[in-house]
């Protein structure tokens, strides 16, 4: 099958093998902790563990837009900044 | 009452999930793969990073559209909703005129989105047009081709006009599920119209609410037939908003990388701005 349409690419192929294994990693733990761990954080919403990775990736999405629309310095700041942010979700909302 | 866990239920979401996959997963990676290439066509792609994510962010142009989408998405829902709620609300409940009413609220969602910009184009023509020629007539001067307040007047016009009665059927039939037992309470404790309204129908209107705001601001902020019919997004640029920037970009200057890092941009704001309202108004669900 021909798929040279989509024009794939090794980076972009990554981006979407982490988003897949993100999704994959919550299926198995909520196969073995069913439930979502629902929980009141502190921006005072209900959120289960899927809702958290959703803010994570949305979130992250944005500082990533927010890092190429504002600044010229090199993707490993934004890089850092969601990684302490998807920490924080996971942790604290 | 305990709930049973089987996870194997899952296995009835797959039909959906291949369905979803071929029609919008599939097609989105596609675009994400464009948006961090050059191409010329013929299937030949050149690696450009994040150039065009840069460059549409900083664009002066992107800035404009983004802003006059906004402009419609929050005008159009600061009218439909309250309007759609108080038309809602003087409907009757009971008797031959309900199928009336409903009939004629359904009628302009039966009607083509493109057809609908027609007719308002026709409708508003300041010479030829009903709507331009009586307020010329009236000493208005109204000409919505080539002045930009006058489009804009006309495209919300137009959009309330087509939309209002989305709103209306969500709102009522959120209105006729409240069970009179609640009237008749409310009746007993001598309540006015207005505590009536905001502590009886608006909490049970609620989730219809939720629904149709989800719903009107999603397929606004996706608009593009209409305004394209009505004003071919001018005079200038005046009502062009992103989602015809976009079409001008991909198909007028055949740029795919721009227009496919332009798409995620849009497709973000309009996820991030749909959870944002969802998550406000459900907030005190239980």
């Amino acid at each position: 099958m021909d798929l040279s349409w989509m024009a794939w690419t090794w980076p972009t192929a990554a981006f979407f093998a982490f988003i897949a294994l993100s999704i994959m990693t919550l299926g198995i733990w909520e196969y073995f902790s069913p439930g979502g761990n629902p929980r009141d954080g502190i921006f005072l919403i209900n959120t289960t563990r899927g809702d958290r990775l959703f803010i994570s990736l949305l979130g992250s999405a944005f500082i990533f837009l927010g890092w190429l629309g504002l600044m010229n310095a090199e993707l490993y700041w934004p890089l850092i900044i969601a990684i302490f942010w998807s920490v924080f979700v996971f942790r604290y909302v | 009452m305990n709930k049973t866990v089987n996870q194997k239920a899952w296995f009835l979401v797959l039909p959906v999930l291949l369905l979803v996959a071929f029609n919008a997963i599939i097609p989105l990676m596609t675009v994400v793969n464009y948006s961090v290439q050059e191409t010329f066509g013929d299937n030949n792609f050149f690696w450009a990073g994040v150039l065009w994510f840069e460059e549409i962010l900083r664009s002066e142009r992107f800035h404009a559209s983004l802003g006059r989408q906004l402009f419609f998405t929050f005008s159009i829902l600061a009218i439909e909703i309250p309007l759609g709620v108080i038309i809602a609300l003087a409907m009757p409940r009971k008797g031959v005129w309900v199928s009336v009413c409903l009939v004629l609220m359904a009628m302009p969602l039966l009607i083509p989105w493109n057809v609908v910009g027609a007719m308002w184009n026709i409708f508003a023509l300041p010479d030829i047009g009903l709507l331009g020629n009586m307020l010329n007539g009236m000493g208005i001067d109204y000409n919505f081709t080539r002045q930009p307040v006058a489009a804009w007047a006309t495209l919300l016009a137009m959009d309330v006009w087509h939309w209002t009665s989305l709103v209306v059927l969500l709102a009522y039939a959120g209105l006729v599920s409240i069970p009179d037992a609640y009237y008749q309470a409310a009746k007993i404790d001598g309540a006015s119209s207005w505590a009536i309204f905001r502590y009886i129908q608006l909490p049970k209107m609620k989730r219809v609410l939720t629904i149709a705001i989800l719903l009107r601001f999603m397929d606004s902020f996706n608009i593009y037939t209409e305004p394209f019919v009505l004003t071919g997004g001018g005079p200038g640029n005046s009502t062009t908003l992103l989602s015809i920037d976009l079409v001008k970009i991909a198909l007028g200057q055949f740029d795919l990388g721009p227009a496919a890092a332009m798409s995620l941009i849009y497709f973000l704001v309009i996820l991030l701005l749909s959870w944002v309202f969802y998550t406000l108004m459900m907030r005190n669900e239980e």
